[in-house]
């Protein structure tokens, strides 16, 4: 019988014939923790009586959640993460190097084929490049900081066929938006996504990443693409490991195979407090807000920040709104200054903070008010997300937040994009 | 593994941030200090009503959100000793086993906040004892009965040094 992406990888990782729902132990090739979940990892591997990181050039922490410290408490937990790092000669991402799931794949860590736990739920997002990769918790991150390894339950795959090519505006973003209400936030529970169709082929591997990175806000355990020419050119450009890449067979057995057609598909919007709450553009255009957000590990990319200053160049963010910029990485962020998009971003009014998640979990950098209303590319919006329970979150596209910021109002981007940037 | 208690409902959906908010998790380790804030934002009054050994009742897709094991741990610490719902997110299981805390996977519809309950997960009941009816429950994978046995997977690993699937 065929075999899907995910049990194909879970399989040679584990070295059993191994079909959806069977458990397996399989070998990892790379494990991440970051300061949110990395020091209860450490107090489980001294609880479990670790004595060596197995492989510690495979294994890295990254400093980006509370990234600088803005707190005494955070500061010793930073500072715990450095010095086990240190010890156990472990890959160590400090403060500024950028958000981890931007750094994983970008530092050459993941490629096709590969299997990546990573202690942070949105480690699915390196499916966009072929890579299963998994959320897991602080003690399973201990466990496979000692043994290596790490246990699965085979998942069954939802796959998700997007047709046509996505209009004018219409970003993956809004595709991603648009099938966790679709499927809702439950919809791939214990299950992976596999994505594919020529919607998602036409797609840069940058606005891939925003898809798989968003799976498990349908609950997937996994976020699943095949490898193209454009992945591989990508994994080439970022690094110079050897990956294998995965296909699914043809008579691969699927929970579910879901068939959209993109091509006239509108700006999207999910609205406070669920991520599945989600209105085209025009039911929610034209609600203020106070607090723009740009970046994360969802749309902090270059591409993204590009798409932003195409809107935002020559003029000025609305004085109602906050504009907040958090560039994904050091090199988004360089890449982004070089070309001029950072200056442009400025110029218009943009708080441009330190590469990391920036307001996103709401540990500093933008705490947002009583009642008032953000509007963010991020992928949560779950009440009390960014630190306070009684504001509203909206998520949408890196062009749909930059047209917002510029009107003070949730706006439709198409309105503002200058007809060649699409 | 038999669990007896009192059972506080929640909705569909409680999410991580719900459970312990992001900004009580980032400052610190002690988790009696976090279990001061659990479920905060959808009963400020929890953490002081509950006891030692209750059960929180939930709907579909409990612990959906992020990775942070603080969620099981400050249930734990402010003395829950088991979470039923009709389906839960996939990491939140995992981090609930894997901390020892014991996960149900029923039908919740017919339970109420205040029944008592009756739970044994090794042989598979469920009991809600104040309207004396038997619940089924989806039955736990033996391994992970075996980490929730041991007291989670810390204490699996000082036992056996790695998995032990056997
Ligand atoms: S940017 Fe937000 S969602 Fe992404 S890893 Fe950081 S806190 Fe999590």
């Amino acid at each position: 019988m065929g075999k899907t992406i995910a049990e194909k990888i879970l399989s040679k990782k584990s070295g059993q014939d191994a079909y959806a729902n069977d458990l397996v132990v399989a070998t990892v090739d790379f494990r991440m923790g970051q300061d949110g979940t990395s020091p209860l990892a450490i107090r489980s591997f001294e609880d479990m009586g670790g004595e060596r990181v197995s492989n510690p050039e495979t294994s890295a922490f990254v400093i980006d959640h509370s990234a600088p410290s803005p707190l005494e408490g955070v500061s010793a937990l930073h500072k715990l993460m450095r010095e086990f790092a240190r010890k156990y000669k472990m890959i160590l991402y400090d403060v500024g190097e950028g958000v981890c799931h931007q750094l994983m794949p970008e530092k050459g860590h993941v490629g096709p084929g590969s299997l990546v736990i990573g202690a942070d739920s949105h480690t699915c997002t390196y499916g966009a490049l072929n890579a299963f990769a998994t959320g897991v918790g602080s003690t399973d991150l201990a466990a496979a900081l000692i043994s290596g390894k790490m246990w699965f339950k085979v998942p069954e795959t939802v796959k998700f066929i997007c047709h046509g090519r996505l209009p004018f505006g219409v970003y993956s973003k809004d595709l991603i938006l648009y099938l966790i209400g679709q499927v809702t936030a439950d919809g791939a529970t214990y299950k992976a996504a596999e994505y594919t169709g020529e919607a998602i082929q036409a797609l840069s591997v940058d606005a891939r990443f925003t898809i798989s990175n968003m799976a498990i806000e349908m609950g997937a355990k996994a976020g699943l693409m095949e490898a193209d020419e454009k992945v591989w050119e990508w994994v080439r450009r970022h690094g110079n490991g050897s990956f294998e890449q995965v296909t699914s067979d043809p008579d691969a057995r699927y929970a579910q195979v879901l068939e959209y057609d993109v091509s006239s598909l509108e700006p999207q919007v999910a609205k406070p407090h669920r991520v599945d709450n989600v209105s085209p553009i025009g039911e929610v255009a034209g609600t203020p807000i106070q607090q723009a957000v740009l970046g994360t590990c969802t749309n902090g990319r270059l591409e993204d920040l590009r798409i932003a200053a195409s809107i935002l160049k020559g003029r000025k963010v609305h004085p109602g709104v906050r504009f907040i910029v958090a560039p994904a990485s050091r090199r988004v962020f360089l890449d982004a200054m070089e070309e001029g998009i950072i200056q442009e971003l400025v110029r218009a009014g943009a708080a441009v903070v330190t590469p990391g998640c920036g307001p996103c979990v709401g540990t500093h950098n933008g705490i947002p008010s009583d009642g008032e209303n953000v509007i963010s590319t991020a992928n949560r919006n779950f009440k009390g997300r960014m630190a306070n329970n009684k504001a509203f979150i909206y998520l949408a596209s890196p062009a749909t937040v930059a047209a917002s910021a510029l009107a003070g109002v949730i706006s439709d981007p198409r309105e503002f994009l200058p007809k060649e940037v699409s | 593994m038999e669990l007896r208690g009192r059972t506080h409902k929640f909705g569909d959906d409680v999410n991580t941030d719900y459970i312990i908010s992001g900004k009580y998790k980032f400052k610190t380790l002690d988790m009696k200090e976090l279990a001061k804030h659990v479920m905060e934002d959808l009963d400020p009054e929890f953490a002081k009503k509950v006891q030692p050994g209750d059960f929180v009742v939930a709907g579909r897709n409990f612990g959906c959100g992020s990775s942070r094991e603080q969620a099981p741990l400050a249930l734990l610490n402010a003395g829950v000793s088991a979470v039923l719902a009709s389906s839960f997110a996939r990491i939140f299981y995992r981090n609930a086993i894997n901390t020892g805390l014991a996960v149900v996977e029923c039908d919740t519809s017919g339970i109420e906040s205040g029944d008592e309950l009756l739970v044994d997960l090794e042989k598979g009941l469920l009991r809600n004892l104040t309207r004396e009816k038997e619940i089924a429950i989806k039955p736990i994978p033996p391994f992970m009965l075996k980490v929730l046995a041991d007291g989670g997977l810390v204490a699996h690993f000082r036992k056996y040094g790695t998995f032990n699937l056997g």
